[in-house]
């Protein structure tokens, strides 16, 4: 049973706020042959700068450290490639660090870039992400990926990473997902949902128009997960500059509050140990009471079904930014979909539905811009750009990704970056005749949850207007 | 590698004999139009790997045998704990934990939690295709050991029973299998024992 010290569970405080100032991104595809990976970092912090009306090398003046978030080494077969991609942005001789957390590396890179803002060893930060996964042939990446598990126990079986984390997203089908046909659908409608949306950004690469039975049809990788159920494996670049108040202000005319939280559990899901459920502010202490009578099975927790470390990475991110309720507070989220079945279980992670009535996130049509049902606009839209499965998985960048998206909504410059005609011929593409803007009305507040592998690292970033925080400082 | 390369411990470091690491030539990548856009990069390489305090589980599977740990530290809040992952030290105190033989009680009580049934593989996969991996619970464990199901399809709540590869073990985790309570010894995967 894992308890928790009081001093374990301090709310995070930063000892000044922090400020996004800016982000960009590369464009994203599965491979890039005639791309080295700097190239792709220089696009996204040439994008950053021309967001805020500067230079890159006068975007660069203002950075004091860099955070660089880079997963996979051996993939790019090159060590420290962190040091290269400082090299070629020009930024030695300033301090800079690697961040490797798995699928959480984007998010971690944030994290540690707020924290030197937050703590005034830095007044402004770079946060960069990236990955490279198309330099090896896929039997060889799934070798690689599947390092990411314990070397000892779970690599040598099959070298596939699949076969680690699906069975989580079986007990969770059938346990809260009772192995029904409705509940197969539920999770098709998410992947339609994230391939559509990757339609109208000219930075995804996974944009589809396709159907609920197109997913039901589409090939078995591990039941129930199909191959429209998963996420991209992606090349690109992505970044934010963070800073204090002042120079916040001195960079640009209206950056953004951010607060982030992070969580862990085992690397291992062998590993997990039974324990209570910690309540996010918008749960009771009875609510849980009778879950193994409306699901059985649903027992232990988190056992296989539940990702602590995103419970634990918005317990500590809502407490510090004020969150009370995700639905209620939040104009946004983007999450992170490496599977449709782990989107649902991370809306209950992270409070928007309690655990075991996920699925009633989609179903109820919250999740999307214009509910399908009401034909209003939903309460809570989810992954706007695509997410994983219809915009990205640069690991590396992806939770980075996330955070510029939820900027452009809040700054109200989503079309203008989006709906560019030019970036769209940029990136060798045609903007759609019908294309739709995905802009949030009036959006304020946004989360990103970037997840790593079976849920071993999470964190809970939090966006905010300034003139709309949840609480005083 | 070649086949005759060994490693063996003296006087506390490894001794290595052998080739270990080879390079192959390299091929240029062309563009459509022939113009260079990259090489490839082959070569092999051999890691050495201390499996250190866990060495005794992977030398249990060889002979027949499941083997956890148990914090035994009176002072621990998880005295008594068992564990499968064999763990070294107690995730509470950090004590040395006592290896436990669970060979029995998984035999007796161990059950399907989860599984999935999968024919993708990476490179160097050694298990046949389709792999049923399946996580299994054993009464009185605190925790799901994830291994694979030889004989038998895998169900939540099933009842399974480990072998172990003790003909020509690989001292891997892939020495522990399970296979269908009820499985007959004739049955059994060659080079497998229950």
């Amino acid at each position: 049973m894992i308890k928790f010290s009081e001093r374990q569970l301090k709310v995070p405080r930063f000892m000044r706020p922090v400020y996004l100032v800016t982000g960009g991104q590369s464009q994203y595809a599965r491979a890039f042959p005639e791309k080295r990976t700097e190239e792709l970092c220089i696009d996204a912090l040439t994008m950053a700068a021309e967001l805020i009306g500067m230079s890159p090398a006068e975007l660069k003046s203002y950075i004091h450290t860099c955070y660089y978030g880079h997963f996979a080494d051996h993939f790019g077969d090159q060590l420290l490639g962190e040091s290269v991609i400082h090299d070629r942005l020009g930024l030695d001789p300033l301090g800079n660090c690697g961040v490797k957390t798995g699928g959480a590396t984007g998010g971690t890179t944030i994290w540690e870039a707020a924290k030197a803002v937050a703590s005034g060893y830095s007044d402004c930060t770079l946060a960069m992400g990236w990955e490279r996964m198309d330099e090896v042939p896929t039997d060889e990446g799934n070798n690689y990926i599947a390092c990411a598990a314990d070397k000892d126990w779970e690599t040598p079986l099959g070298h596939i990473y699949t076969g680690y984390y699906a069975t989580m997203a079986q007990r969770y089908w059938q346990v809260f997902g009772k192995s029904q046909d409705s509940f197969r659908r539920t999770m098709a409608e998410i992947s339609v949902k994230n391939h559509g949306y990757a339609r109208w950004n000219p930075f995804a690469h996974g944009a589809k128009d396709i159907t609920v039975d197109d997913v039901l049809k589409s090939a078995i990788v591990a039941y129930p997960l199909r191959v429209l159920d998963c996420c991209l494996m992606s090349v690109g670049a992505a970044c934010v500059i963070l800073a204090d108040e002042d120079t916040a202000f001195k960079m640009c005319k209206n950056p953004l509050r951010l607060y982030i939280g992070a969580g862990s559990h085992t690397l291992r899901v062998a590993d997990r140990r039974d324990m209570e459920i910690p309540l996010l502010p918008n749960e009771t202490p009875d609510e849980y009471q009778d879950l193994d009578e409306v699901f059985p099975g649903g027992h232990r927790y988190p056992g296989f079904t539940g990702f602590l470390a995103a419970r634990m990475s918005a317990w500590y991110a809502y407490r510090m930014a004020g969150v009370t309720d995700p639905s209620d507070d939040l104009d946004l989220v983007e999450l992170h979909d490496a599977f449709t079945i782990s989107d649902i279980q991370t809306y209950e992670d992270i409070g928007i539905r309690p655990y075991g009535h996920g699925r009633d996130y989609v179903e109820s049509g919250d999740c999307y811009l214009v509910n399908p049902n009401t034909k209003k606009p939903g309460r809570l839209p989810a992954n706007l750009s695509g997410g994983l499965i219809g915009c990205m998985h640069a690991v590396g960048a992806t939770g980075v990704m996330q955070v510029v998206e939820l900027m452009l909504h809040i700054l109200n410059r989503h079309a203008e970056v989006h709906g560019d005609a030019n970036l769209w011929k940029k990136f060798g593409k045609k903007k759609p005749k019908n294309w739709v803007d995905v802009q949030v009305p009036n959006a304020r507040r946004g989360l990103a949850i970037s997840h790593a592998g079976v849920g071993s690292q999470v964190t809970c970033t939090i966006v905010m207007h300034p003139d709309h925080l949840l609480k005083e400082d | 590698m070649s086949p005759q390369a060994k490693v063996w411990i003296e006087k506390n470091a490894y001794r290595i004999k052998g080739e270990f690491s080879t390079i192959e030539p390299n091929t240029p990548i062309r563009r459509e139009d022939g113009k260079l856009c990259g090489v490839t990069n082959p070569r092999r390489v051999v890691h050495i790997h201390s499996y250190g305090g866990e060495a005794p589980f992977f030398a249990g599977l060889a002979e027949g045998k499941l083997i956890g740990t148990r914090c035994v530290n009176q002072d621990c809040a998880s005295q008594g704990t068992m564990y499968l992952p064999f763990r070294i030290h107690c995730p509470e105190c950090l004590a040395k934990m006592k290896p436990v033989d669970l060979t029995r009680k998984a035999r007796n009580t161990a059950k399907i939690y989860s599984y999935i049934v999968t024919s993708r593989t990476g490179a160097f996969n050694a298990l046949d295709v389709p792999i049923r991996f399946i996580d299994v619970e054993v009464q009185g464990v605190a925790t799901i050991i994830k291994s694979y199901q030889l004989i038998g399809e895998p169900a939540i709540g099933a009842r399974v029973v480990p072998i172990f590869r003790t003909k020509n073990p690989t001292y891997t985790i892939t020495d522990l299998a399970w296979v269908a309570k009820g499985t007959p010894p004739a049955k059994l995967p060659k080079g497998f024992t229950f």
